[in-house]
Formats: C-alpha cells, structure tokens, sequence
C-alpha cells in the first residue's frame, strides 16, 4: 500500500540576519491513508515550518533544502509552480491554528468556499455552493445554508474552525495537514472537533498530520507520534508505546509536565531551561542542556537515530518498559 | 510553560517594561539596521551637512544677506559663477537686489530649518500632552479631546496654516504656531494609538496598581514606548513644516524677503521663470527639494527599522 | 441603518455649527477690513457709514448670528473687493476647481494604486523599490516647486503647454467645460498632474502597505492552501480587504485635493476657487474667506459622511454594529 504521505530527509532552511537556520533538519515519517500522526512539539520547534514545507509554502528567506515530499506516491518537490498549486487543496490540504485569521473577515463563507471549489473544478457557481453547503453538513454544520451566507464575524471560533476544515476538505485531499486547530478553541468544542477528525479519518480514508504542542490531545487522537525538538524529530513511534514508555528524555519530561495523574498539591516536574535558538544551538545533542542524562559524550557528538521499531535520537535512551 | 515567580509566593514584582538593553547597545543595533539602506546613510549624511552649512552660514556664506547696507544694485541679476562688485565670484548668481544666491539660500536654509525645528518640537511636545492626556484619563476627556484631534485631521494643514496666519500676520513665531498648531494633532493621534494599545498591556496596569504618582506612570512606563512611532512622524512632520513654510512664503503670507527664506527665494525666482535667469528659482528650489526628501528619506528608513515586523 | 445615518447627521451638523463659530472668530479676529477696503484719507463719517453699513459696529455674537441667520437664507455676503455676491464668485470659480480636482483625483488613483499593489506583491524588487522612491517624492516635495519645474520644462524650455490659465470651453453632457476641448486639455493636464503628484505618493504608500500586510496574514495562506492562484488571492480576497482604507483615504484626501488646489492655482493662475482665497486672504475680503471656510468644512463633513456609508457597506462587521 503507498502511504498517502511519505516525507523523506525534509531539511528547511531560512537565511535570517543571525545566520542559516535550518528550521526542520532532515525528518522523516510518512502517514497511511486513514491514519492520524501527531506532531509534537514546543513552539520553535519546527513542527509549522515542516506542514508549510510540504505544501510548498515556504516563503523567501527560507527555501526547503532537501528530501523528498511524495503524496500518494507523486514526489512533490521539483514540481513546477503551477504543479504545486494545483496539488495544493485538491490532493493535500492544510487547516491553521487561529479560525479567527484563517478566513477572510469581508467576504461571505459561501463565497470563500466555493472559490476554493472552482480552482480545482469547472463547475457553475450554483453547483459549487452546493458543494460546499455538502461540505459543511459533513462537519456536522447545523443549517448549512445559512452559515453559507454569514461573514465570519457572526460565526463562532469553533463554528468557524469547522468550516476551515470542510473546506480543507471539499476536494476530498489524501492528505491534511493541521496545524494545532483546536488550540485556540474551547476545551469542550475542541473534543467535538477532535471526535469529528477521528470520525472523518476513518470514514473518508484521509490521512491526517495533526501538529500540536500538546501531547494530551495527541495521545487520544494520533495512531503515530513524532516529537520534534530544534528542528529534529527526537523520538518517532506508535501513540500508546510512545506515551506509555517513553525512550527520549525530552518525551518523558513533556509527559511528566502534563498534569493528569499526579498527586494533587504536588509541584508539576518541570524541563529546565527553555528552547534553544535555532540559530546558535549547542555543539552535540541540541537537548543537553537540559537533559538530566546528558554525559560528556553529548556534549561532542550529536546523536544518531538509533532504530528498534522505535526512533530515538538520543546517546542515553530511556530503557524500553 | 509555567511561570516559576508565581509558584515561590512572596511579593509579586511589578513587572518592568520590556526594555532589558542598555541604550547603548540599542542605539548600536539601531545604526546596524539603519545603515543597511545606503540611500539613506547618504540622505542621513546630506541632512547633517545642510545644517552644519546654515547654521554656519555666517562663517561660510560670503556675504550677509540681511545687511541691506552690503548689497548693491550694480551687482543685479549677475549669473552664475560672475564677480560682481564684492571682488569674488557669485558661484550661484546674484537676484534682483544684488543679492548673493548661495549666501541667500545658506541664511534660507537656515530660517527653514529653525521654523521646521521648533514648530517640529513644539507640536511633538503638544502633541504628546494631549494624546497621553487623553489616553491616562480615557471617557470623557479621551472623546472630547480625540474628536478635536480627529477633526483637524481630517482639515489640510495647509488650508489650516493658511488661515492662520492670515490671522497672526507675518513672522517667524507667527508662522512657527500656525505650524504647531496645523501638526500638533499627527503627534496627538500617534502618542494616543499607541498610548491606548501600550495601556492594555499587563504592566501599565500593574505599574498603575501600586502607589506610584500618575505622572510617573505616565513618564516612566507609557512614554517610552510610544517613543518609535513618535521619532518617525517627528522627522516627517519636520521636514512637512519646512515644506510648509515654504509653500506660504511663495503664496505671499509667509515671511518677507528681507528675511529670506527658501520660500521666498523661490517665491521671488518665479517672477522670473519667463526670463532666462532661472538661476533665481531654480537653484533655492534644489536646496529645498533636497532638504526636504534627505529628510524623509531618513524618516523613512527609521520607520523601517523599527518597525517590529520587519525584524527577522 | 436609519439610526446609524442619523446618529451621523447629527454629528456633522454639531460639527458644522462648531467650525462657523471658530472660524467666524477667527476671521474677526484678523483685523478690520475697511483700513483695506477704503482711501486712507477718507474721513471719519465715511468712515463710520462704511462700518455701519458691513454691520461692523454690532458686537461679534450679533454679527455672527447675522451670518448665519443669511446664510440660512442662502446669502453669504457681499465680496468687499469685487462687489458681487460671495455666492456668485464662489460658484463661477467652482467649476474650473471641480475638473482641476476631478483629473487629478482620476490620475492619482489610476496610477497610484496600480502602481502600489505592484510593489505591495513585489516587495523587495528593484521596479518596487523605484516606485517607493517615487513616492517619497512626490509626497515630499513641496506641490509650489514641481508646478515651476514643469511651467519652466514644458511651456518655458519646450513650449509644448501653456503654462497657466484655463483654456477653451465646452459642452460636455449639461456641463461647460474646459475637459470638452482640446485646448482646455492642453491647459489642465500640466496643473492636474501637479496637483495629483501628492495624492499619488499617498496612494502608492497606503496600497503597498495594505497590500504587505494582507499578503502576510492567514486567510491569504489559507487561500494558497487550497490552491488558489495568486493572481486570484489578489483580486478576490486582498483588493476588497484593502479597498476600505484605500476608500476611506480617498475619500478624505478628494476634500484635501481641494484645499491643495490652492497651491497649484496660484502657480498656474488657473482661475478656481483656491485662487479666490488666497486672493481674498492677501485682501482681507473677509465675506469670501468666512464663506470659503464655512463651505470647506461642510464639504469635509458630507464627504466624513459618504465615507462613513461607503465603508459600512465594504465591511461587513461594521455594518453590523451601525444597523440592525
């Protein structure tokens, strides 16, 4: 089966005043159709950068230096402009964090959708809104029609969230890619919309790639998980080993900072220190100085990814439970 | 993540604005930036040599413009690079009074940029007065004042400055208030819009929540973050005010010519324009037009740098 | 709506009547216009019927509600050094203003917000940054010094237009125009390209601006990725996203073209109303200025108005908070 995702070696780069920084430096994972993998991170750590990379979106100063990008088999990089653009909402589709930003506050929602429709399909403007009044149903939209007609003021945050995804999702894309579309939303909207992904994934066979900082919300959604750390993912495997035993220390300290399941009254363990900047990490193991395992070895030599049906990028494992 | 000041009890700490650099290094990281365009290094340069000249002029100039007594008819409308009576060459001609062009336009220059500074600095400091007047105290002050500002705005400043020495009559303190008066409101608006934006923030209010005089707050915390935008509209509405004055001297109510200016210069040139002696124009037209565009060059690319999203 | 619109009306007339009290003021504050108007040998009975007569003798209150008791009328005064209505004078110099204004306001706008969406889309390249370069100057240097440059290039040094005045008239649907004759073209353009040159420079700045900052934000990414292509995102999404300042800016600088026109009639004698004020400022006529003044701010005040309407009806989110 070819997976409807398969990133391979993906390095981005950006030439910014303080130097070259390499944003997202040589990952690798790819998503089956009809599964969700998340993408962890802190905020910096490249999680963005790598769903703008794949749909060629990054923007100059930054340019994607190598890897291959393949949706459903077909290599995106090297492809024309042109290419790319029609790739983009048809075959792979992106939904964004804020759904107060994402959709353009003069314009009706009707018009903004369909508009997404005919760029990719020749149809009446009549039929178009027909699909996109469809679309908006398959969110589970009440009155499509109506919110058809809105502007975006008058929707909700999360009645808006829906509809930046059933227009992700009107060309029926293999691949889409969403960028922590729940964080700005409700805690209880946001287990709607999460219960909604779930339900879309498995029906539609579409392949998500859920980027988020907040390993709660992965863990019940993603079957994969990738945690990312300056620009590397650090540690890559399936959700439940990966949340039940953690192998990379920066997993086990994200894990450990999430406040289920501890004693009440008790301080939360903490990471020390704070993300690195990109553009000056330290030599070795960009997690070392943080890290409560970091030996001398980290301080020289960065670490290889070591691979027992598990990706780990660290010198000193955890042992596996 | 979690902020550990708040975990370890105690004392809150009023949380100080966000300027952690010293000025020093941030005013080296300002010319890092600011250096980055060369046509406004050059602009920068232009701007700084135009005021050494005229206000050195009585050093450089050859001759004292204002000394009725000096000048001499004889020497009338000689051209460029001609000697007249003096026994040296007039390298920019001479006008209609026997003038000396270059010694014209150094004194021109001089009173422009006396009137475009003060007016310059006299609105900013009104300006800033209202704006933060209106922005501490918000409701009714903040309407009323806002509405009065608003209003001005949406008026010229030429037509404003117009009528208002129409009404003050000649002069340069009279031309240097109708000024302020024209532009106070562009510093009023910038000082209130990002007064009101910086008043929203968590320190203000906390600054506010202890014992501190209002003043102080307002000095200490506001001011200095309202400064980036004000410098920019500064260094524009400088160089608007000399292009101001000069704009009502050519239409004959700014200043006379016994006390030139670069308006009335040119506003004296365009009597000639017809004739072949456009020296009389054209050349204090230059010396204005330069000034003018170094000047916003300058404020341009100082809007630019500190701009914060152009920062990468 | 009804509420919003009279919510507004109410602010401009309370507007309206604020500005005539400072401006009468101000006006009367300048001095006494029959030192101007009469032989400084007259005598003083001559003297005194002359004040009596402008009803210059009344105090300030009196003669302000004077004014405005014939302004209500219809009646603006009498000019003081042409001897006509102020009505009449303003009204047969406004048409020669309106078309100076109208060409230019058409030349800024079908030049400047091209040319600024270029360099809004280009950040960065060379064509945007000549086009900025432009900008700054025409928007910095003085409108007085480029009207002499062009006289001196074209009617001086080349001979090619006349360098001031208004040219022959014509008919042009109900109207008599210079615009309806070749000659009158030849005398408008060079002034109406001097008066736009500002505007010009204004609108470059404030469409690249626009243009920058809504190319930067979400619903633009969003809109490239679903595929749209740009020359799409740029007509559909942004031009309407930054129509309402550019609308609203128009707006109020089409009120400052006016006031600008000043300038540029008195560099090319063209005979419009801005020619009448300064005329009337450097002669005191105090019944033009005042007129002139009032009429300015109550122009400002309906075009505040239109604007205000027109950006309700561009953007939906304020045309929510004034109707319902």
């Amino acid at each position: 089966m070819t997976a409807a995702l398969d990133v391979r070696g993906l390095t981005t780069r950006f030439d910014t005043r303080a130097g070259l920084v390499t944003a997202v430096n040589d990952i690798s994972f790819s998503v089956e159709p009809g599964r969700i993998l998340g993408l962890v991170g802190e905020s910096g750590s490249g999680k963005s950068v790598t769903g703008f990379s794949i749909l060629g979106l990054i923007d100059a100063p930054g340019e994607v230096a190598a890897g291959e990008i393949r949706v459903a088999g077909t290599e995106l990089r090297g492809l024309a402009p042109a290419a790319m653009r029609r790739m983009r909402g048809s075959k792979v589709a992106m939904v964004f964090q804020d759904p107060m930003m994402t959709l353009n506050p003069v314009l009706r929602v009707g018009d903004q959708m369909a508009m997404a429709v005919r760029v990719h399909e020749r149809m009446s403007k009549r039929a178009a809104w027909a699909r996109a009044r469809d679309a908006l149903a398959t969110v589970g939209i009440p009155a499509p029609e109506e919110r058809l007609m809105a502007y975006p003021h008058q929707l909700s945050g999360g009645m808006r969230q829906r509809v930046a995804i059933a227009t992700a999702l009107l060309h029926r894309p293999g691949v889409i890619i969403a960028d922590e579309p729940t964080t700005a939303l409700d805690v209880s909207i946001q287990g709607q919309i999460l219960a909604e992904i779930r339900r879309l994934a498995d029906e539609t066979g579409t392949a998500i790639v859920w980027i988020t900082h907040d390993l709660a919300v992965v863990s019940s959604l993603a079957d994969e998980i990738c945690v990312m750390y300056a620009g590397r993912i650090v540690e890559r495997g399936p959700a439940e080993a990966v949340i039940a035993a953690p192998r990379h220390p920066y997993t086990r300290g994200l894990l450990d900072s999430v406040p289920s399941g501890h004693a009440p009254g008790q301080p939360l363990p903490q990471i020390p220190g704070s993300t690195p900047q990109l553009a000056n990490l330290p030599a070795g193991c960009p997690f070392r100085p943080r890290c409560p395992r970091a030996t001398d070895l980290c301080r020289t030599t960065p670490p290889a990814r070591g691979s027992d049906g598990r990706e780990v990028l660290c010198h000193h494992p955890l042992e596996a439970a | 993540m979690s902020d550990t000041t708040l975990s370890e009890g105690g004392p809150v700490p009023v949380p100080s604005a966000p300027p952690a650099e010293t000025r020093a290094t941030r005013l080296r990281h300002f010319w890092d930036d600011y250096r980055r365009a060369p046509m406004a290094v050059a602009a920068l340069g232009l701007v700084v040599l135009m005021l050494l000249l005229s206000f050195g002029a009585p050093l450089v100039a050859p001759q004292d413009p204002y000394d009725m007594a000096a000048l001499d008819y004889a020497d009338a409308f000689l051209r460029p690079g001609e000697t007249g009576s003096g026994g040296y060459v007039h390298l920019l001609g001479t006008d209609n009074a026997g003038r000396d062009m270059l010694s014209a336009i150094l004194y021109g220059l001089k009173t422009s940029f006396v009137i475009g500074l003060s007016a310059g600095a006299l609105a900013l400091a009104l300006g800033i007065s209202v704006g933060l007047t209106a922005a501490y105290f918000g409701s009714r002050v903040e309407a009323l004042l806002m509405r009065v500002v608003d209003l001005q705005l949406s008026m010229p400043a030429i037509l404003l400055a117009l009528v208002l020495v129409a009404v003050l009559g000649q002069g340069v303190a009279q031309i240097v208030l109708a000024l302020v008066v024209a532009q106070y409101a562009y510093f009023a608006r910038t000082t209130h819009g990002a007064a009101t934006a910086e008043r929203r923030k968590d320190y203000i209010e906390a600054a506010r929540s202890t014992p501190l005089p209002t003043h102080r707050v307002l000095l200490r915390h506001l001011l200095p973050n309202v400064m980036p935008p004000l410098i920019v509209v500064a260094t524009v509405q400088v160089a608007s005010a000399i292009a101001l004055e000069a704009t009502l001297s050519f239409l004959g109510v700014g200043l006379p010519l016994t006390e030139p200016s670069l308006g009335s210069l040119i506003s004296n040139g365009f009597k000639y324009i017809h004739t072949d002696r456009t020296w009389l124009s054209i050349y204090p037209g230059v010396a204005l037009m330069v000034t003018v565009v170094a000047i916003n060059l300058v404020g341009d690319q100082v809007r630019t740098v500190l701009d914060p999203r152009n920062s990468r | 709506m009804t509420g919003f619109l009279l919510q507004r009306l109410m602010q401009a007339a309370a507007v309206i009547v604020a500005m005539s009290v400072i401006v009468f003021t101000g006006v009367f504050a300048i001095g006494n216009p029959i030192d101007v108007l009469i032989d400084p040998g007259a005598d003083q009975a001559i003297r005194a019927k002359l004040i009596a007569q402008y009803g210059l003798d009344q105090p300030l209150w009196r003669q302000y509600f004077a004014f405005v008791g014939n302004v209500v009328r219809g009646d603006l005064g009498t000019s003081m050094v042409y001897n006509v209505p102020v009505v009449d004078l303003v009204f047969s110099r406004l048409p020669a203003t309106l078309e100076l204004v109208l060409v230019s306001v058409t030349i800024a706008a079908g030049i400047g917000i091209p040319a600024g969406i270029w360099a809004g889309y280009h950040p960065g390249s060379l064509s945007a940054r000549a086009i900025m370069a432009l900008s700054v100057l025409g928007f910095s240097v003085p409108t007085f010094w480029i009207g002499m440059l062009l006289i001196m290039t074209f009617a001086v040094q080349l001979g090619w237009l006349p360098s001031g005045g208004r040219g022959d008239l014509g008919q042009l649907l109900w109207f008599e125009t210079s615009l309806a004759t070749a000659d009158g073209w030849s005398h408008v353009i060079m002034p109406a390209i001097n008066l736009s040159l500002f505007k010009m420079g204004l609108m470059i700045r404030l469409s690249r601006a626009g243009m920058v900052e809504a190319m930067r934000t979400d619903y633009v990414r969003f809109a490239r990725a679903q595929g749209l292509p740009d020359h799409q995102i740029v007509t559909r999404h942004v031009l309407r996203n930054i129509s309402i300042p550019l609308v609203t800016v128009f707006g109020l600088e089409l009120g400052s073209t006016l006031a600008f026109a000043v300038v540029t009639e008195s560099v090319f004698n063209w005979p419009g109303v801005g020619k009448l004020i300064i005329d009337s400022i450097l002669q005191l006529d105090r019944p033009v200025m005042v007129s002139y003044l009032v009429m300015v701010v109550v122009l400002f005040v309906l075009i505040n108005l239109v604007v205000d309407l027109i950006y309700a009806r561009l953007d939906p989110r304020v045309r929510l908070k004034g109707g319902a």
